[in-house]
């Protein structure tokens, strides 16, 4: 088939089609003659390792972590650039002054949302 | 229908006849009975027999049955592996009902099967049969893995022998058949109800009074 070069691809695909779903077909078939589907209250609930699972699956989550993120993020990284930060003061120029306070205040930022939210208050 | 007489007389001869609905039976049947992924939980030491039988020394994978699944969803055999305390049994009914069909219960150990030694406490179940179908069960305290092997092989034996239809049809292919069954509750003194009549009948006892003896 020198004239169809991609008439081999087109066997290939339909092969590989047939393959997914020739199981699938008969075992769809054996379920619709020989094997009753039997659902029950029990068979649908959610499984719970055997108990009645209480309340609902689709239950908000919050995720508190990120707070933990911002305090790291204030105490520990900003430190590090503070350092050579307040070394380095005496010789630099207006445009990283500018530059440092801008990343300050946004740090400084994450301290009063933390701050807000209670974050910082010991219960 | 080929006579039964003649089919018998053939094999002898090194002929084997056999139908279509038998092929498609024996096809069945073999692959069902060669991979019974059993529900991986245990209750008392009759599980570490359990997990012993699942190990290299005993090595259950030679049956098909080494894929022990943590949900019920995917396993075909509930092993009642130990004590099933009333506590626990309407977990242990509930579970089973959560099992996919065909589904099949080895009840493993004189607890599971009878309440064992705690038969006379009062917080015991005696015996899971009580509140459903149990294809085998195994005596001993606890059963060595080569009795639960045993017992696995005598399942599949009887899966086996199911058919798709007739009078010998599998249960599970009946849809009339239930595939739940009830879940007792915890009643003031015992189970609610103490046993699924449906189930599991009291042994009729044989009382001689001629011989005086009872």
């Amino acid at each position: 088939m020198p004239d169809q070069p991609y008439l081999l691809l087109v066997i290939f695909i339909l092969a590989a089609i047939g393959f997914a779903l020739l199981p699938l077909g008969v075992a769809a078939l054996w379920a619709k003659f020989f094997s009753p589907a039997k659902p029950g209250p029990d068979k649908n609930a959610t499984y719970e390792c055997g108990l009645v699972s209480k309340g609902d699956a689709w239950v908000q989550f919050k995720s508190e972590y990120y707070l933990y993120g911002i305090i790291f993020l204030i105490f520990d990284v900003e430190v590090i650039f503070l350092m050579p930060f307040a070394v380095a003061f005496g010789g630099l120029s207006v445009g990283a002054f500018i530059a440092m306070m801008v990343f300050i205040l946004l740090l400084v930022e994450g301290l009063a949302w933390a701050w807000v939210k209670g974050v910082l208050t010991w219960k | 229908m080929i006579d039964e007489g003649l089919k018998s007389e053939l094999s002898k001869q090194g002929i084997f006849t056999t139908t279509f609905n038998e092929l498609i039976e024996w096809g069945y049947n073999k692959g069902r009975a060669n991979s019974v992924w059993p529900l991986q939980f245990g209750l008392a030491c009759c599980a570490i027999e359990m997990i012993a039988a699942s190990m290299a020394r005993y090595d259950i994978a030679r049956f098909g049955s080494e894929v022990f699944r943590p949900s019920p969803r995917q396993a075909d055999l509930m092993i009642v592996a130990g004590t099933v305390t009333k506590k626990m049994a309407p977990q242990v009914v509930r579970l089973y009902n959560q099992m996919p069909e065909p589904k099949y219960v080895i009840a493993m150990g004189a607890c599971a099967i009878s309440g064992g030694p705690f038969k006379q406490g009062y917080n015991v179940l005696k015996g899971i049969d009580r509140y459903i179908p149990v294809d085998v069960h195994i005596p001993g305290c606890p059963p060595r893995p080569e009795a639960l092997l045993h017992a696995l092989m005598t399942l599949q034996k009887k899966i086996e022998e199911q058919h798709l239809t007739g009078p010998q049809q599998a249960r599970h292919l009946n849809p009339e058949a239930p595939s739940e069954f009830p879940v007792p509750e915890y009643g003031e003194h015992d189970l609610v109800p103490p046993k699924n009549e449906a189930v599991w009948q009291p042994p009729k006892q044989a009382k001689d009074d001629t011989q005086g003896n009872v």
